[in-house]
C-alpha cells in the first residue's frame, strides 16, 4: 500500500468531459490521474455521437447546458488552434417544411437571442436554399446559426488527453472502479479517497471528478454520494461514403420535437456524410446494437431534408448512447454527502460542445470548494500537429516524405493514411485497432480495413513486441486472431 | 521528388497488370508498373489452392505458381517494377499523363507518360455493404482478408466459423478453416442458388459436410467485444423460430459477399465508370473515357478466372501500343445491353478489328440462346447450355461479320444488340 500512487485530482473516465477537466487542471500544480476503464480513452460515449458543435438555440436559457453550450462553443476556435483536432465551424441550418414548422423555428431563433448565440438568422426559402442548394426544393424557411460546426469527436478527446499527459496528468486506462475506501481520520480534513479496480490496481486521490458517462449513477454510489440514475438512450447513426452527393456543406436539422432535435445530414469534417441519430430509450448500458428497423426511419427523415442522400452509398452504421438524467438537464456539482466529490453527470448532448466550459466550470467548483490552484509556469497549452498524409499538397508530401520515409509508405488506401500516422498513434498509446482507426482514419473508408488490417497488425506487432493473439480490435475479449496455426492441423 | 518517364505506366502488379506490361513491353514500349504491396502478383499470392491456368496454360496451378509464371514473363523484357508503391494521383497536361508515386524507398515519384493502364483490381464488399445490424465485435473479416490472415501469416482467425456469402472466396475459405482445425458451422447464401461454381460447393462443402443454407441470410451479429453467435433466418421471413429462423453461436464470421473494382483514383483522374460493373466504360481498344488510360482486368469488371483476365490484359496491352505508335482505332458501333443481359464489355465495337465480349447473365436458366443483333439482323446466334449472373459468357465477332451484315440492313445508325433469350426461366 505504501507504493500506491497519491493525487491531488482523480477524474474518473477519460471521455470528452473527464478529458476536459484534466488538461484544464493539468495548468495549475496538481498532481492528477485520469481514470479509464476501457483500452482507450473516448471508447464510450464521446466515441460514437454526431459530433456537432451546436449552435446556442436549442435550449432554453434557463438550463445550465444551455449556458455552457454557448460558452463552450466561443472556446473551439482556441481549442483548435492549440490541439490541431479537425473542426470547422461549417453552420447549422434548421429547414422547416411548413408555417407550423416555422413557427417552431420563430421560437428557436428567439431562445437563441436570449441565450446569446451569435449571429443567427431567420431565413426565407430562397436563402435557405442559396445557403444549402442540396436542400429539398420544398424547404420553406428556417433557421441559419453559422457560429455551428463539426468536429471529430474522438480526435478531440486523443487530443485532449494528449495535451493533459504532456502538462503532467497521469492516464491509467483499462481501470475500472469497482470499490473505494476512505482513509484517514473521519471527519478530519486529511481524507483520502483509495480507488480499488476490477484488477486489484488501487490509487489514492483527495479529489474526485465524476465523468463516468453511462456509469456515473454506479460511480456515485461507490463514493456515498447522490442517488441517481442514468438513462442510456440510443442513437444509431450511418455513414455515407466519401463520393456521396448527399454530401452537404452545413450542418442540416429537421424542426425538433419535444424530445429530441431529430434526425440529421452531417458533412464530417473527414468528408464523409454522417446521418442519424435515432433516439430509442434502452435500459442497457452496453447495448451498441444497430437495428434494421431504423434503417427506413433514418433514411426518410435525411432524404427528406437532402433528397441525394442514397442508400448505396453507405459504408457503416453503428450505435452510441447517450447518458441522460430525468430532468434532461447536466448535472455538475459538488456532491453534499461526499466531500471533494464532483459530480458531472448526464453530459448528453450538447455536451461536446460545453466540454471546454464544463471543465472550466468544475475548476470554478473545486476552487469554491477549497482547492488552492496555483499555476504552473512550465505549462503548454499546445501540443506537436501530427501531419496527415491525405490532407497535405503533393509539395507538402515531398517535404514530408523526404525527412520521414515511413510517410511515403501509404497503409490505407482508402483514407490515404501512411505508416507514420500509424506509428504516430501507436506512440501515442493507441494500441489497439479501433484506437488506431480513431486516431489515423486506417479502416474508416470504403473497405474497412479489409485490405488495411494486416498491414496494421504487422506495425502494431513490430512497435509494441505484443503477439498477434494479444492484440485486440478495442481491449478486453476482442482479440482478432486465436493463435498461430499448429503443424499438425494443417496437414 | 524524383522524376521518370516512360510510354505507358501500369498501376497494378496482379496477373492483369503484369499481362499488359510483358504484352507492351514484348512490342517495344518502354513501361513501369507500380504495385503498392511488396511483392509482384497481387491477391494470386494468398490463393493457394489449386484450379488457375486451365485456360492460359493448359494446367492446374496454384495462385503463386500462376503469379510466378506472370513475373517471369517480364524476365526478358525491360519492364522497370516499382514495388511499395501507391499512387496517389493522375492528372493530364498537355497531352501527356503525369502519375505520383509513393514509397518508403523512393519516396514521392512523379512519372511523365503517354498512356496509364488502370490495372488495380477490385475489393471485397464487407459488412457495411450488407447491412447486418446487430453488435460491433472483433471476429468479422471478409473472407480475402481471414485468407490472408491464414494463408501468409499462418494465424488462425477463430475456431467456431460462419460464413457469409458462398461465393469462391467463401467456399475455399471453408475448406481452408476446416483444414487448420476450426469448425465451419454453415454457409449462409441470400440466393436460392450457389454464387460460387459447382466444383467448389463439391469439393469444399460437401466433401467436409458444411451446411450451406440457401435462401437464407444472417439477420443479426451478437457479442460485446468478440462475436458471440448470429441469427440466421429465411429470405423474406421475419425472425422467431417458427419462420425457421435459428441462432449459431461462433467465433468468427467470414463474409464472401460479393467484389467491387477499386477505381478510387481513376475517378479522381475524371473517367467515367459503368453503373452495372463499377469499372470505367471502355471502347472497342480498351480506353476509358479519357484519352490515353486503359483498363483491364478486375478493375474494369470482376472476372470469374485469372486466365480470362490475363487475356483481357493482353489485348489492353495490343492496343495499348496502337494507340502509342498513333494507328486508328477507326469506326466504331455502340453496344447494347438486351433481354436479360447485366453487362457487356467493352461497350463499343471496333468495324476494322476483331472483338471479344464479356457479359453477365441477369438470370439463371437452361437452354439460353444469345443473340447478338446489329441493326435489325441477328449477326451471331448461339445455344448457352446453362447461364447464371455467377458465370461469365464471352464470345467474339469479327469486323467482317458485323460489317457484312450491317450493310445488308442498310442502315448507317445503329447499335450492336447483345441479348439472352430464356425458354425455361428459373428465377431472376
Amino acid at each position: 500500500m505504501s507504493m500506491m500512487k497519491n493525487y491531488d485530482v482523480v477524474v474518473i473516465g477519460a471521455g470528452v468531459s473527464g478529458a476536459a477537466v484534466a488538461r484544464r487542471l493539468s495548468a495549475y500544480r496538481l498532481s492528477i490521474a485520469l481514470l479509464e476503464k476501457e483500452i482507450d480513452v473516448s471508447f464510450g460515449v464521446s466515441k460514437a455521437n454526431s459530433g456537432v458543435i451546436h449552435g446556442g438555440f436549442h435550449h432554453s436559457p434557463d438550463l445550465l447546458k444551455s449556458r455552457l453550450e454557448i460558452q463552450g462553443n466561443l472556446m473551439y476556435d482556441k481549442l483548435q488552434r492549440e490541439l490541431h483536432f479537425p473542426f470547422r465551424r461549417c453552420g447549422i441550418l434548421v429547414a422547416a417544411f411548413s408555417t407550423e414548422e416555422m413557427r417552431i423555428v420563430q421560437e428557436l431563433y428567439n431562445r437563441g437571442l436570449a441565450n446569446g448565440a451569435i449571429g443567427i438568422e431567420l431565413c426565407n426559402g430562397d436563402r435557405m436554399h442559396m445557403l444549402e442548394p442540396k436542400l429539398n426544393s420544398d424547404v420553406m424557411g428556417g433557421l441559419f446559426a453559422p457560429g455551428g460546426g463539426i468536429v471529430e469527436p474522438y480526435r478531440l478527446v486523443f487530443s485532449l488527453v494528449e495535451s493533459a499527459v504532456l502538462n503532467g496528468v497521469d492516464l491509467h486506462t483499462n481501470f475500472n472502479v469497482t470499490r473505494v475506501d476512505k482513509s484517514g481520520k473521519s471527519g478530519s480534513g486529511d481524507r483520502e479517497y483509495v480507488l480499488h479496480s476490477s484488477d486489484g490496481q488501487s490509487i489514492r486521490g483527495r479529489w474526485v471528478i465524476n465523468a463516468a458517462g453511462l456509469f456515473a449513477d454506479r460511480i456515485s454510489g461507490l463514493f456515498g454520494a447522490e442517488e441517481f440514475r442514468i438513462h442510456p438512450r440510443k442513437g444509431e447513426e450511418f455513414l455515407l461514403d466519401r463520393e456521396a452527393s448527399a454530401h452537404t456543406s452545413r450542418v442540416i436539422f429537421p424542426v425538433p420535437n419535444p424530445v429530441s432535435k431529430g434526425m440529421l445530414v452531417i458533412p464530417t469534417v473527414e468528408g464523409t456524410t454522417m446521418i442519424g441519430p435515432t433516439a430509442l430509450e434502452t435500459d442497457d448500458k452496453e447495448d451498441l446494437a444497430t437495428s434494421s428497423e431504423n434503417f427506413e426511419k433514418v433514411f426518410y427523415s435525411a432524404r427528406r431534408l437532402i433528397p441525394a442522400v442514397s442508400e448505396r452509398d453507405i459504408i457503416t452504421s453503428f450505435a452510441g448512447l447517450r447518458p441522460s438524467l430525468e430532468d434532461g438537464d447536466f448535472y455538475i456539482a459538488r456532491s453534499e454527502m461526499a466531500v471533494r466529490f464532483i459530480q458531472v453527470a448526464g453530459i448528453q448532448s450538447p455536451g461536446l460542445t460545453a466540454a471546454p466550459a464544463i471543465a472550466e466550470y468544475v475548476k470554478d467548483l473545486m476552487k469554491q470548494g477549497g482547492l488552492s490552484l496555483t499555476e504552473d509556469p512550465d505549462y503548454q497549452g499546445e501540443i506537436p500537429a501530427v501531419p496527415r498524409f491525405r490532407s497535405m499538397s503533393l509539395h507538402e508530401q515531398d517535404a514530408a516524405v523526404e525527412t520521414d520515409p515511413a510517410y511515403g509508405n501509404i497503409l490505407c488506401r482508402c483514407e490515404n493514411v501512411s505508416e507514420a500516422e500509424v506509428v504516430a498513434a501507436i506512440r501515442r498509446g493507441h494500441t489497439s485497432l479501433d484506437g488506431i482507426k480513431f486516431y489515423t482514419r486506417a479502416g474508416m473508408g470504403r473497405c474497412q480495413g479489409g485490405f488495411c488490417s494486416y498491414k496494421i497488425l504487422q506495425i502494431l506487432r513490430r512497435e509494441t513486441g505484443l503477439p498477434w493473439e494479444k492484440i485486440t480490435k478495442r481491449g478486453g475479449n476482442s482479440w482478432i486472431v486465436r493463435e498461430r496455426i499448429s503443424p499438425a492441423k494443417t496437414s | 521528388m524524383k522524376h521518370a518517364e516512360f510510354d505507358a505506366v501500369v498501376i497494378g502488379g496482379g496477373a492483369s497488370g503484369l499481362s499488359a506490361a510483358a504484352e507492351m513491353s514484348r512490342r517495344g514500349a518502354s513501361v513501369a508498373v507500380v504495385e503498392r504491396e511488396e511483392s509482384l502478383g497481387g491477391i494470386l499470392n494468398q490463393c493457394i489452392h489449386n484450379g488457375f491456368g486451365l485456360h492460359q496454360y493448359n494446367e492446374e496451378l496454384t495462385g503463386p505458381e500462376y503469379a510466378e509464371r506472370c513475373v517471369t514473363a517480364l524476365d526478358k523484357l525491360s519492364v522497370t517494377v516499382f514495388t511499395g508503391m501507391t499512387v496517389t494521383q493522375m492528372e493530364q497536361e498537355e497531352g501527356t499523363h503525369l502519375l505520383y508515386g509513393f514509397s518508403r524507398e523512393s519516396g514521392m515519384l512523379r512519372f511523365r507518360c503517354r498512356a496509364i493502364v488502370l490495372a488495380m483490381g477490385c475489393r471485397e464488399r464487407n459488412r457495411g455493404n450488407i447491412g447486418t445490424p446487430g453488435t460491433r465485435p472483433s471476429g468479422i473479416f471478409t473472407a480475402g482478408l481471414a485468407q490472408r490472415l491464414v494463408n501468409i501469416d499462418g494465424m488462425v482467425p477463430g475456431r467456431e466459423c460462419v460464413i457469409v456469402g458462398s461465393g469462391d472466396i467463401g467456399l475455399i475459405m471453408a475448406r481452408r478453416m476446416t483444414w487448420i482445425g476450426a469448425r465451419v458451422l454453415g454457409v449462409i447464401e441470400i440466393q436460392p442458388y450457389p454464387a460460387g461454381i459447382t466444383r467448389n460447393i463439391v469439393q469444399c462443402l460437401r466433401d467436409f459436410d458444411i451446411p450451406l443454407y440457401l435462401s437464407h441470410s444472417v439477420t443479426r451479429i451478437y457479442g460485446k467485444n468478440r462475436i458471440s453467435g448470429v441469427d440466421v433466418a429465411p429470405v423474406g421471413k421475419a425472425g422467431g423460430e417458427a419462420s425457421g429462423a435459428f441462432h449459431i453461436p461462433c467465433d468468427t464470421l467470414l463474409l464472401s459477399v460479393g467484389l467491387v473494382p477499386e477505381n478510387e483514383i481513376s475517378r479522381k483522374a475524371g473517367v467515367r465508370l459503368h453503373p452495372e460493373t463499377g469499372g470505367p466504360v471502355v471502347d472497342a481498344r480498351y480506353m476509358t473515357s479519357v484519352p490515353g488510360i486503359f483498363a483491364c482486368g478486375n478493375v474494369l469488371h470482376v472476372h470469374d478466372l485469372v486466365d480470362y483476365a490475363s487475356e483481357e490484359a493482353r489485348r489492353c496491352g495490343e492496343s495499348v501500343l496502337d494507340f502509342l505508335s498513333g494507328v486508328s482505332i477507326g469506326e466504331q458501333i455502340r453496344v447494347r445491353t438486351g433481354r436479360n443481359v447485366k453487362y457487356v464489355v467493352p461497350g463499343r465495337l471496333s468495324v476494322t478489328g476483331k472483338n471479344r465480349f464479356y457479359l453477365r447473365s441477369m438470370v439463371t436458366g437452361t437452354g439460353a440462346l444469345l443473340s447478338v443483333r446489329l441493326g435489325g439482323s441477328e449477326v451471331l446466334s448461339r445455344k448457352l447450355p446453362y447461364v447464371q449472373p455467377s458465370e461469365m459468357i464471352s464470345f467474339d465477332l469479327a469486323a467482317e461479320e458485323a460489317i457484312s451484315s450491317r450493310l445488308a440492313s442498310g442502315e448507317e445508325e445503329t447499335d450492336l444488340e447483345v441479348s439472352l433469350e430464356i425458354p425455361k426461366k428459373e428465377g431472376t
